[in-house]
């Protein structure tokens, strides 16, 4: 029933973030002499919308540009081509002096707890550098007020705020980039992998951590990740993505009831199951992702696909609507596409 | 992609009692850091049995000793002045000569490495030599084992690209490792461990840095290739989901110590202690039916230092089922029904409780 609640007032308001028909395509090879470059397309024909308060996921094997895809809404790249509209405002064209005082609505966390923070800054230094940056009135008393207030919402204390990164372990690093991000008290995050790099019983943590936050301070998220169970688990929403288009876009449930797009049935299948009991037939993808720079024709999953058609190849299909909120990228509705198996719990 | 196994390359398990045979006996195997802080003991009088055609999924979360355990075993943990290792692993050829491999000369452990025991590891960029083509890395594993010429080790290199399902496997061996995908790659990092038909292949994480459907697809490959050689596996992985997929037997480790040993499905349908209940509880399931956003049941804390390990049971500081007297002393490895072993003096409790 809450959730029959928010839908309806998600619907009355605008949506938070708006991606419309993103493209972020780079030049490869090519040289002074050769001028002819050939382009990737990382990203290419993206469009969707996050609601405030809502969780993105985003999906796809290595490669499918959903790295991209964050970093492009998050305007750290210049976009080919398309619109980014974060709050209602365009912010597409908007050059680093006028992205200043929106930075602090949107954050980015990083994979890598170990990479990410500086090994010379302390702990203070470096949740409060974004303080430091953007709200240079700020006293130093009233620093440490904001400071210790985002440590403690990720589980840390103040005793630990003179201490450097190395004396920290990662899940207990990734808490600190989690303060970071939040200590602008952003509406918007762009979370890639944040659990990927961490050992299983740290991972729940934080997964724990950001349900709480999510559910604490209504922060909207795309959070991107390998781990379709994660996902499963925290989203409200799924894009599937593919050689850098989303090949399926439904609410969580829907998604993992009745995947319509053979790609996602194939991801669902390929995700080991922790339970021996189970013995499942696989659909096991043939070969590897297919080189970004020659795409093929039509349907780019068509040369993996267990189900492609002659029709498959001769154009790309759009992404069309096949149920409420519910779009896939797959010309077949014959389809009856497996469900993942939960096995025991 | 998926290769059929041809008629070239391997032999045949010799026979059905090979299932029982012991390829690896390893007892009380310990490893020892010197560090400028003190000696930090990575693996912890380790020891167990490897059968003949088996796999056995070595489970744990870093730090918990189950690399440092495949690198012992291989002898190529650093140098002695740094690193003590003690007890003894005994290796059985294809002869039935046992062998401790912990007291072998540098020149016979050469000799088995490769040859009689491989490995795989998690990075397959950073094992191969990106200057050098594929083909001549392979047929170079061949050579340095057996007396062929340099010909016959190219062609049965393709052979094993072949085996290992590369396509058009003559033409690939002159391709660069930059050129080939991360799957491509740990396939070819499989082709030359299976060189010269070991007996035993570690797999360290040979799939945590690819993604699912390439992890599927070299799982496959893995077993097919087993049930074609009839070779033992020892498969290092912290994905419990994988366990699942290939194990036969299961070791958890913590803290440098096995803290359950048993067969897969007992060890993952009811598990007994409160580590391994805490991991197969901590991880989401892809379940169309589940709640979702509900908070996941995780472990508190961290793992313990281990230059300053806690007196007791390793996992007490982390454990809801700690008693006074589980801090007290280590406790040791029980064996409890169905042939599991369990390191938890509260285990009987614990599972009665639970059923």
């Amino acid at each position: 029933m809450t959730e029959a609640i928010m839908t309806a007032t998600v619907a009355e308001e605008p949506p938070l973030v708006e991606a419309r028909r993103l493209r972020q395509w780079f030049p490869v090879g090519g040289s002074l002499l050769q001028r002819r470059r050939e382009m990737v397309r990382a990203v290419d024909e993206v469009s969707f919308t996050i609601a405030r308060g809502e969780v993105l996921g985003l999906v796809g094997e290595s490669g499918s540009g959903k790295s991209t895809l964050g970093r492009a809404l998050l305007r750290m790249t210049d976009l080919t081509d398309g619109q980014i509209l974060f709050e209602g405002r365009d912010i597409t064209r908007l050059g680093r002096n006028a992205l200043r005082p929106i930075r602090p609505r949107m954050q980015f966390i990083f994979q890598d707890p170990f990479a990410s923070l500086n090994p010379r800054m302390t702990v203070r230094q470096i949740v409060g550098a974004p303080l430091a940056i953007q709200r240079p009135d700020l006293g130093i008393a009233a620093r440490d007020a904001r400071i210790a207030e985002a440590l403690q919402t990720v589980g840390l204390s103040m005793q630990y705020a003179d201490r450097y990164p190395h004396e920290f372990s990662g899940g207990q690093r990734q808490r600190i980039c989690i303060a970071r991000a939040l200590i602008m008290e952003p509406s918007f995050l762009v979370a890639d992998e944040p659990v990927s790099a961490l050992d299983v019983s740290i991972q729940a943590q934080i997964v724990n951590l950001l349900i709480d936050v999510r559910r604490k301070l209504s922060i909207a998220m795309l959070f991107i990740s390998h781990d379709l169970a994660v996902v499963g688990h925290l989203c409200d929403r799924v894009a599937v993505m593919y050689l850098g288009r989303i090949v399926e876009i439904a609410p969580t449930r829907e998604l993992f009831r009745r995947p319509r797009h053979p790609y996602t049935e194939a991801l669902f299948s390929a995700v080991p199951v922790p339970d021996p009991t189970v013995r499942r037939s696989r659909v096991i993808l043939r070969g590897d992702i297919p080189s970004p720079l020659a795409p093929p024709s039509g349907c780019a999953f068509r040369s993996r696909c267990p189900y492609v058609l002659p029709e498959c190849a001769e154009a790309v299909p759009s992404l069309r609507e096949v149920d409420g909120g519910h779009r896939t990228r797959c010309i077949r509705d014959d389809l009856v596409l497996g469900r993942p198996h939960g096995g025991l719990s | 992609m998926q290769g059929t196994l041809g008629p070239v390359g391997f032999a045949m398990p010799a026979a059905a009692h090979a299932a029982t045979e012991t390829v690896l006996d390893v007892q009380d195997l310990s490893v020892t850091f010197a560090t400028e802080n003190g000696p930090l003991v990575a693996v912890r009088e380790v020891s167990f049995d490897l059968r003949a055609g088996e796999t056995l999924a070595l489970v744990g979360e870093s730090g918990s000793g189950k690399s440092v355990t495949s690198l012992a075993i291989m002898r190529l943990t650093p140098s002695a002045s740094r690193v003590k290792v003690s007890g003894s692993v005994q290796f059985t050829d294809g002869e039935g000569r046992k062998r401790d491999l912990l007291q072998l000369d540098l020149d016979a452990m050469r000799r088995v490495r490769g040859n009689e025991i491989s490995m795989i590891f998690q990075e397959p960029m950073t094992s191969l030599n990106p200057v050098h083509r594929i083909g001549d890395q392979i047929a170079e594993a061949v050579t340095f084992h057996q007396r062929v010429s340099a010909r016959a080790a190219l062609v049965r290199a393709a052979e094993l690209l072949d085996q290992v399902g590369i396509s058009d496997a003559r033409r690939r061996l002159s391709a660069y490792p930059h050129q080939l995908s991360g799957g491509m790659r740990q396939r070819v990092m499989i082709a030359m461990a299976l060189a010269c038909n070991p007996r035993v292949l570690i797999a360290d994480e040979p799939t945590t840095a690819l993604d699912v459907t390439v992890q599927a697809q070299i799982l496959e490959l893995l077993k097919e290739l087993q049930t074609a050689t009839g070779m033992a596996v020892i498969f290092v992985t912290h994905n419990l989901g994988v366990v699942a997929e290939i194990a036969d037997r299961v070791m958890v480790m913590y803290a440098g110590a096995i803290v359950e040993r048993g067969d897969v499905v007992p060890v993952m349908t009811r598990p007994l202690m409160p580590y391994t209940q805490g991991l197969l509880h901590s991880v989401p399931r892809l379940d169309p039916d589940a709640p979702g956003r509900e908070p996941l049941e995780a472990i508190p804390g961290n793992v313990p230092d281990p230059l300053q390990p806690p007196p007791g049971c390793a996992f007490a500081p982390r454990c809801r089922h700690v008693e006074p007297a589980c801090e007290a002393a280590v406790p040791v490895l029980e064996q409890a029904d169905d042939g599991r072993q369990v390191r938890c003096r509260r285990w009987r409790a614990i599972d009665e409780a639970q059923r």
